[in-house]
């Protein structure tokens, strides 16, 4: 049985200032769902997903993306502080000047042809993972007039069970645009907020090569009663 | 404390689907069934940037997890499911049907993320009405057709409607 998260954590699906959930927030109150077996299992997807350099997305062509370098890194934690070891992590971005590469992105900010934006790796046994990649840009949007999204990385991870799946964005420390953010903002408790702020990382920067940022991913952690599976008997 | 949920945003295709990913077991498995269903949103229009992940049992019941001790676990079956929506809000699972788990109907859970969604949003399928299930018998008998897939000629039909008339049941895990 995994525990909820504390209130304030998630951002409310029917969240007015970002305008794109009028229409896609159920307007019913959610149905309490009991953890069973199906919910306290889910995909442990390991090696087969991943390819050479997936997590360095400075190294997908012949030529090197345009940019500031950087490394993110962090460790993937249930909220026991327990790592979750051997686990996928995906992400996705913009490139340095903000632009994804994806049709439907039409602003006239360049594609990077060194550049997808994407990446995948597995955590280690101590739960923790690496990503070198180029800092994305902000850019602008059309939800209210001349409104920007702070640079962020789009982050999915599974944990270990269907409960703990975990899609979010790791934004950048001081950025002036979080003020104006709807999507930053939906998440009501400013502490929980914070939490999707990487660290400036000085000791994890490579010299002549890489600046870097420290991002933690906490996921909902398990009831402390302990399940018989987990007595571990030598 | 946790870390909190933000949307997939409008770009998620660069960045989550799988080229196997509808495919729980490979093309041409025996007794696969395909399941085909359209996200609609408050409008009626179809949502051409969702994303459908699936989990479920193999047929014999089992979860390819340590959490589940059950038994041996079929071959070529992944149990996890990914599709991106097309522009007209289609997705598609290859799979093979969920067995019956202790106390619960055949079912496999499913998550929608897509942009305009701050957090996914958790439903379930059926593959058929069942009283006894707690979970179904949980739910407004009035709202209870929206978790039932509606039988194809090779599958079954589950639309998504995230909101509005017929709005699909979601969950709260």
């Amino acid at each position: 049985m995994y525990l909820r998260d504390a209130p304030g954590t998630h951002p409310p699906l029917d969240s007015p200032a970002y305008k794109s959930t009028a229409l896609r927030h159920p307007s019913q109150r959610p149905v309490l769902l009991p953890q069973k077996l199906t919910e306290i299992t889910g995909p442990l997807l390991g090696e087969g997903r991943l390819g050479p350099n997936d997590n360095d997305l400075t190294a997908h062509h012949a030529g090197e993306p345009q940019g500031q370098r950087i490394i993110v890194h962090g460790r993937l934690l249930d909220d026991n502080g327990i790592p979750v070891s051997n686990s996928l992590v995906e992400i996705w971005q913009a490139n340095a000047g903000g632009r994804y590469k994806h049709v439907r992105d039409r602003w006239p900010s360049p594609v990077d042809p060194y550049f997808d934006g994407v990446g995948r790796t597995l955590t280690d046994a101590e739960g923790r993972y690496t990503f070198t990649t180029i800092k994305p840009g902000a850019y602008p949007w059309q939800n209210h007039d001349n409104a920007w999204r702070p640079a962020h990385i789009h982050f999915s991870v599974f944990g270990r069970s269907f409960t703990q799946r975990l899609v979010t964005q790791m934004y950048f420390p001081d950025d002036p645009l979080f003020g104006q953010d709807p999507i930053f903002n939906s998440v009501p408790d400013p502490a929980a907020r914070a939490r999707m702020i990487s660290s400036f990382d000085m000791s994890r920067t490579v010299a002549n090569w890489a600046l870097a940022y420290s991002f933690d991913i906490v996921l909902r952690g398990r009831d402390a009663t302990p399940f018989e599976e987990e007595v571990d008997d030598e | 404390m946790t870390t909190p949920s933000q949307t997939v945003g409008p770009f998620l295709s660069i960045g989550l689907p799988w080229p196997d990913g509808p495919t729980v077991v490979p093309e041409g498995t025996p007794g696969a069934i395909r399941i085909v269903g359209t996200v609609y949103d408050g409008a009626g229009q179809p949502v051409p940037d969702a994303l459908i992940e699936t989990w479920q049992a193999d047929p014999d019941g089992h979860f390819d997890h340590p959490d589940d001790p059950s038994g041996p676990l079929r071959k070529d079956f992944r149990a996890f499911g990914r599709c991106p929506t097309e522009p007209d809000g289609s997705y598609w699972i290859l799979t093979l049907p969920p067995g019956a788990i202790p106390g619960q109907a055949p079912h496999i859970d499913v998550s929608v993320f897509a942009r305009g969604l701050l957090n996914r949003v958790v439903t379930r399928i059926y593959l058929a009405d069942d009283p006894a299930d707690p979970v179904l018998a949980s739910v407004d008998p009035a709202r209870r057709h929206t978790l039932i897939a509606q039988p194809t000629e090779d599958g079954y039909r589950f639309d998504i409607r995230l909101q509005g008339e017929n709005e699909t049941v979601f969950f709260d895990l």
